[in-house]
């Protein structure tokens, strides 16, 4: 299996506090990794350097072939390549408020990739259609539900065809039924090739969808494996820190 | 900004009204406008608030005169400031000898020495006060003491080519606010075509004459032949457009007192003393003495008409009055309009300089809003259209525009940066992510949202400039507040005027609002 991102000991301070010390985390095609830990642990800002809005202070990010080196964030005419190759899904989803469903999404093809807008509007058609979402293509953001919102946003980070999709919480503000029928459609998203690296600290979530689990505590990966093992006998602190603390779910 | 407001609109209200031929500084005259006394013009039927007993002890002579840029009327001796001298200084003098008492001079706004009379503050206004109908019929006025020309001064090198009003067709003309010579020339305004422009102070036109934004200044003789001495490039045409008379003004009920001071005055006359007053202040010339004359043969000399042909029927006042002050609301409108756009073009440019720019372009940015946010827009414009001008002539509508536009611009950049700062971080990244450039997050996530937030503090502040754009009547731009204050002077009432006025200010400003309100409605719906 060939490794789509591969970060090699990622290191970073924010003032004098070490949020991430040496983290290394590899996604291969096909594969729905969800990087677990409690709140605080670094795991939104290792997406964050992965897709070059947070600059790190030493290790490796590699996607697809481009690499990432520490140091400041480098400007966006050189991240075009990493652009095209990584899609991200905020927690927040921030979606362009003043533009519709549709519009969010055919507005990179367009604008930055230079598609027709006919093209672009077609593919947006069809994307937001297999997200479950084609009704809404009209929609302003404001009047979309939290799910069908954090499915446009999954459309919008589609829309050039990345092939690594990395989201944050994305189950943070969903009834254990939209949970679901989110995993699935990611479970699909991997079907197509796709590698996805998801922020979560859901363990019903991740024991349900991900192919494996990468556990943070404490700015280090503690443990990694396959969901079943790591989730069912936890060997580190944090992973029982983290299966003590988790909202209850009605099966 | 609305304090400055109030302070010009009362000033602009007033001056119009009653005569400041010698203030030198406008910013005194606002000062002295904000003072309680309101001219009786401004309420002709008002009854006095008290009878008018003489304010004077017993012994004294209180009279009442405006020292400031007086010369040579009534000034500070410059080598002892505690001091007045002027020949108005001593025919008070003449006056309370003839009187046996002793003179005491009160300082009152020029504005206000009618009011004041009338209130009883002091005995009688000195200050080259003119002798006009309107005066005779609300107050006491004395005889006639001395006889003044309106003479045009124009440059030297076109000495000869305007000598009546008729020459002047087309051409622009300065005046004071306020005076027999400001009525002459609006009067003429229709039949001859000339282009009158007044202004609040009695040096300004001379200066702005010899720098060629007029083409001649109608004023006394004596403030011309003053200027000529200061302003070079100069030259007075010797035929006199009128002739006027300076007067005493007391309480319209103090009869007795005037009586007793023509009395004197006639001596005076006689007797060779005024003759060597205004000999003293060289202000003695052949016209006195034949006028001296005829005032003690007791011929009675008619108050310099002011222009009021239909003073009783402002209804048909206001039909003869509309097109101008549709006109002057097409330049306030205009004036708006461009001025509001160079606001939105320059705030603009300084938001986002002072949001993506480099730390001293930044730096700049701020000091240049908040120079302009913390001083007054009328200092600004004096200082674009008097200030500048030896450096560079702006013509008055031009400095205006730049004056108003560049001063909004500083209010709108806050605005426009505070809607660009609203736009969420997380929708920047966003977008980031998906590729943009940063131009392109501004033309295509960050403006159009700001924009939106913008639209409605904006269109307050369009229908805010709609009504501060009549401050730029202090650079001799007529627009429609000032077109209203001349019809009011005209008709010697601000009630229908003032409601032309509003009516119209409010026929631009509500569609605009309302506008403003539909596209807010639209946008906050998409």
């Amino acid at each position: 299996m060939t490794e789509l991102l591969a970060v090699d000991a990622l290191r970073l301070a924010r003032g004098s506090r070490e949020v991430l010390k040496g983290i290394s985390i590899d996604v291969a095609r096909g594969q729905l990794v969800a990087l677990m830990g409690l709140s605080g642990c670094g795991k939104t800002t290792a997406l964050r350097s992965v897709c070059a809005l947070e600059p790190f202070d030493s290790g490796s990010i590699h996607v697809d072939g481009i690499s990432l080196s520490p140091g400041p964030v480098p400007p966006e005419s050189r991240l075009r390549e990493l652009r095209r190759r990584v899609g991200m899904v905020f927690q927040t989803n921030a979606l362009f408020e003043h533009l519709t469903a549709l519009e969010n999404v055919m507005l990179s093809p367009v604008h930055v990739h230079g598609q027709s807008a006919g093209q672009a509007c077609e593919n947006g058609i069809a994307l937001l259609e297999s997200l479950g979402v084609g009704s809404r293509a009209s929609a302003y953001p404001r009047e979309l539900s939290g799910g069908e919102a954090q499915r446009v946003a999954i459309a919008r980070a589609l829309a050039v065809d990345p092939p690594l999709l990395l989201m944050d919480e994305p189950t943070a503000s969903l009834d254990p039924a939209r949970r679901g029928s989110l995993g699935e459609t990611l479970r699909a998203l991997t079907k197509e090739g796709r590698g996805l690296l998801i922020a979560t600290h859901d363990v019903d979530f991740a024991r349900d969808f991900a192919d494996r689990v990468c556990v943070l505590g404490q700015g280090v990966v503690v443990e990694e494996g396959p969901p079943a093992d790591v989730l069912s006998s936890p060997r580190h602190a944090a992973t029982r820190d983290l299966l003590q603390h988790q909202p209850r779910h009605d099966a | 900004m609305n304090l400055t407001l109030a302070i010009l609109l009362i000033a602009g209200f007033l001056s119009p009204l009653s005569a400041s031929p010698r203030t030198t500084l406008r910013s005194s005259a606002l000062l002295r406008s904000t003072s309680p006394r309101v001219p009786a013009s401004l309420f002709p039927h008002a009854p006095s608030p008290s009878p008018p007993i003489p304010a004077s002890s017993p012994g004294v002579l209180v009279w009442g005169g405006d020292a400031e840029g007086g010369a040579p009327y009534v000034e500070a001796d410059p080598a002892d400031p505690s001091r007045l001298r002027g020949f108005d200084v001593e025919v008070a003098e003449v006056l309370a000898r003839g009187l046996d008492r002793r003179p005491r001079f009160l300082q009152v706004a020029f504005q206000s020495i009618d009011a004041s009379v009338e209130r009883g503050d002091f005995d009688i206004g000195l200050s080259g006060v003119e002798d006009t109908p309107t005066r005779r019929e609300r107050h006491a006025v004395t005889i006639p003491y001395f006889e003044f020309r309106e003479v045009l001064a124009v440059r030297a090198e076109e000495r000869g080519r305007y000598t009546t009003l008729r020459d002047l067709s087309g051409r622009r003309v300065g005046t004071l606010a306020g005076t027999i010579a400001y009525d002459i020339l609006l009067a003429s305004r229709d039949r001859d075509r000339i282009e009158v422009v007044s202004y609040d102070d009695d040096v300004h036109p001379y200066t702005d004459l010899a720098q060629g934004r007029l083409d001649a200044v109608l004023l006394d003789n004596i403030i011309a032949a003053r200027s000529l001495k200061r302003v070079p490039g100069l030259a007075i045409e010797p035929g006199p457009i009128a002739t006027g008379h300076y007067v005493g003004v007391l309480a319209r009920r103090n009869t007795a007192l005037r009586d007793r001071i023509d009395g004197i005055l006639r001596q005076a006359m006689r007797d060779g003393t005024l003759e060597r007053i205004f000999r003293r202040w060289e202000v003695w010339d052949e016209l006195q003495r034949p006028f001296f004359q005829r005032v003690l043969a007791q011929q009675a000399l008619a108050a310099l008409p002011t222009a009021s042909p239909s003073r009783g029927s402002a209804p048909s006042a206001a039909i003869r009055y509309l097109p101008a002050l549709l006109r002057a609301a097409g330049v306030t409108l205009v004036l708006t309009c461009l001025a509001m756009a160079l606001a939105v073009l320059t705030g603009c440019a300084i938001a986002l300089g002072r949001i993506y720019g480099a730390r001293p372009v930044a730096a700049l940015l701020t000091g240049y809003v908040e120079l302009v946010r913390g001083t007054p827009v009328l200092l600004q414009l004096f200082v674009l259209y008097y200030g500048l001008a030896s450096v560079v002539k702006l013509p008055a509508f031009v400095a205006a525009l730049l004056g108003l536009g560049l001063n909004y611009a500083a209010y709108e950049s806050e605005i426009y940066r505070g809607a660009l700062l609203a736009v969420s971080r997380v929708q920047l990244e966003a977008a980031r992510t998906l590729g943009f450039s940063e131009w392109l997050i501004f033309r295509l996530v960050r403006g159009p949202q700001a924009m939106r937030l913008a639209l409605a503090p904006m269109t307050n502040d369009f229908v805010a400039l709609l009504k501060d754009s009549s401050l730029v009547s202090v650079i001799t731009v007529v627009e429609l507040t000032k077109e209203t204050a001349i019809f009011a002077a005209n008709i010697g009432s601000w009630a229908l005027p003032g409601a032309l006025c509003a009516a119209i200010y409010l026929a631009l400003s509500l569609p605009l609002s309302r506008l403003a309100r539909r596209l807010e409605r639209r946008w906050s719906a998409a």
